[in-house]
């Protein structure tokens, strides 16, 4: 039995794009930046409304985020954007200080976290981004799982006086968030109502639950997801009216174990109501060459490998 | 402003320097020292600040319509806090709090407390020239005709994000913006020319596009002059920066000629001989 149905598969970046192509046409004060990778980002709407604000930096990450800074000042709105590993890692310096410590109103949006660039490589692939984006204090960390939800995220975070990570990726994913829908930061959705374990998922690894979900429910399992895209600030008030109900918790993200999603679960929980809990995730390595799928399955971060741990998590209730 | 008033300003703020640094034993006096002379000038003479009706400068973060100034080099917060309240943003009591538990003028600046006059963050080197390279963008943008200046190290020339910006700003025709470069040639770990030589800053940056100019950034005449000139020259295209020769320790004869003013406070009796080489102007805080 199906729990969501989709008409179209869309990548998540896309959705940025066209949030970014909305705003070129809303919002004057945002405006766009990016080292060398327009087409990547699915910029090109925006440059073509307001070429006047869209400042190409280069191949030059360090540059951008201070640049991004300095645009606030005047009341813009700058959106930062690359790759995830580029625009996170590579300049983390940068943005604690211009940014974060500084207290920027700086937009930096990544494309390609995770795995699922594929056939790139490791160099190209980031699984630490959530965690080094979330350690930062003050800083709004998000992962939408498609494209509505993407373009509605991108729309959000405009309005949002303060510094975001916003994390998207390059696949094809179905399309199954509602295309009007009101993107709230920090308040997780509800997709599956269950009492026997929950589900918590992140990005891409959404779809991959409400799957499990189905997958589960064959098996007599009546497993509840929850959307987490924004990781931090956490709904916690969510998660914790979920655990108290089913009594054990997945969580399912593009990201190590590490720094991610799961471990701002299991730091709250451990704290505020200790649960049975099992990790989807990437557990301490880099990822590698190969196509998305296959990466997904070879990592353990697909729908099989959150029904396996939702099993395993319930027996140690 | 004649120059002689402006001295006599850096003198005082000189003051501040030292016993700011002297009162929480720690801080950069040298490179202070070395750069108090330009910053007088522009904060009393050169920039055009926002003001309220009684003529007391007032801040706010955006500083539209107003001169903008950001100090990458942000380990010389000494002087920049001196200037800052001897020019009316914060009290000049508040100075005694330096580097002290709770204070708002932290070791290197930052917008995080609050204080007025402060922009944005520094200290971790290399992130102020595309600070201002945004601001005078943003300025641009809004049609806001003010001017944005920017001062850096000669050792921050080490870092490879300088000469990111470096190439952007002449590609992007910046022209709203004056960069500064203290070339005191020294570094933590000895001469520049010994630690990480910049050989020839004027030719790099005149390659990358810029409109470099010289100056003697001890000599208050010489600062008048070439800001009026660089002024003059601005937007016609090109981002312009001025190199400018400074004594580390300039004012106090004992800390010139050394980078062993670095990053040490002097003692008690240190702090005495220094201050009888500056005349008190103002009144000590």
């Amino acid at each position: 039995m199906a729990l969501f149905t989709y008409e179209t598969k869309k990548d998540t970046r896309s959705g940025f794009g066209a949030g970014m192509e909305y705003l070129s046409q809303h919002n004057p004060k945002v405006v766009a930046l990016c080292a060398d990778l327009i087409g990547s980002l699915k910029l090109e709407g925006f440059i073509k409304n307001s070429p006047e604000r869209f400042f190409q930096t280069g191949i030059a990450e360090a540059n951008m985020i201070g640049i991004s800074a300095g645009l606030t000042l005047g009341g813009f709105i700058p959106f930062a954007t690359t790759f995830a590993n580029f625009g996170t890692g590579r300049v983390y310096d940068q943005i604690r200080q211009s940014v974060a410590y500084s207290g920027k109103n700086v937009k930096i949006c990544c494309s390609h976290a995770g795995l699922t660039l594929g056939e790139d490589g490791a160099t190209h692939q980031i699984l630490e981004d959530i965690g080094l984006m979330k350690m930062l204090p003050g800083m709004v960390v998000i992962n939408p799982c498609d494209y509505n939800q993407t373009k509605a995220a991108t729309i959000a975070i405009a309005d949002y006086e303060g510094p975001v990570y916003l994390r998207f990726g390059r696949p094809v994913v179905p399309v199954f968030t509602p295309e009007d829908q009101k993107f709230e930061i920090g308040k997780a959705v509800h997709l599956v109502e269950g009492t026997d374990v929950t589900i918590l998922a992140t990005g891409h690894l959404v779809w991959e639950a409400i799957q499990a979900a189905e997958a589960l429910l064959e098996k007599g399992i009546k497993a509840e997801v929850i959307n987490i895209h924004t990781i931090k600030p956490l709904d916690v008030q969510a998660i914790l009216a979920s655990v108290k109900k089913t009594g054990c918790v997945v969580t399912a993200e593009e990201h190590q174990y590490n720094g991610g999603l799961g471990d701002s679960v299991a730091q709250y929980l451990a704290m505020k109501h200790p649960t049975p809990m099992e990790f989807v995730g990437v557990n301490d390595s880099f990822g590698e060459s190969g196509k998305p799928a296959e990466l997904m399955e070879k990592y353990g971060l697909n729908a099989e490998a959150i029904v396996a741990k939702a099993i395993k998590v319930m027996a140690r209730k | 402003m004649q120059t002689q008033e402006i001295q006599k300003i850096s003198s005082q703020v000189r003051r501040d320097i030292l016993r700011m640094v002297h009162g929480c034993q720690s801080g950069h006096p040298g490179g202070s020292l070395g750069c108090t002379d330009l910053l007088v000038e522009l904060f009393f003479n050169t920039m055009h600040l926002k003001t309220d009706s009684a003529g007391k400068v007032v801040f706010d973060m955006d500083g539209k319509n107003e001169d903008l100034f950001f100090l990458s080099n942000g380990h010389i917060s000494p002087v920049i806090y001196s200037v800052l309240a001897r020019r009316g943003y914060f009290s000049t009591a508040e100075l005694a709090t330096f580097r002290k538990i709770d204070t708002r003028l932290q070791g290197h600046p930052t917008p995080h407390e609050h204080l007025e006059g402060i922009r944005i963050a520094s200290g971790s080197l290399g992130q102020g020239l595309s600070v201002a390279i945004g601001a005078a963008q943003a300025k641009k943008l809004n049609g806001d005709q003010s001017t944005v200046f920017c001062l850096m190290g000669d050792g921050e020339q080490n870092e490879g994000q300088v000469w990111e910006a470096a190439m952007y700003a002449p590609h992007h025709k910046v022209d709203n913006l004056i960069a500064f470069i203290d070339e005191n040639g020294q570094q933590i770990d000895g001469p520049t020319e010994k630690v990480m030589s910049n050989r020839d800053l004027q030719a790099k940056y005149e390659a990358f596009g810029w409109n470099v100019m010289r100056m003697d950034g001890n000599n208050a005449e010489d600062i008048q002059n070439t800001l009026k000139k660089a002024k003059a020259e601005l937007g016609q295209g090109s981002p312009i920066m001025i190199i400018m020769k400074t004594e580390m320790g300039a004012g106090v004869d004992f800390m010139m000629y050394s980078h062993k003013w670095h990053g040490v406070a002097p003692n008690d009796q240190q702090l005495q001989d220094a201050l009888a080489q500056l005349e008190e102007t103002l009144g000590d805080y």
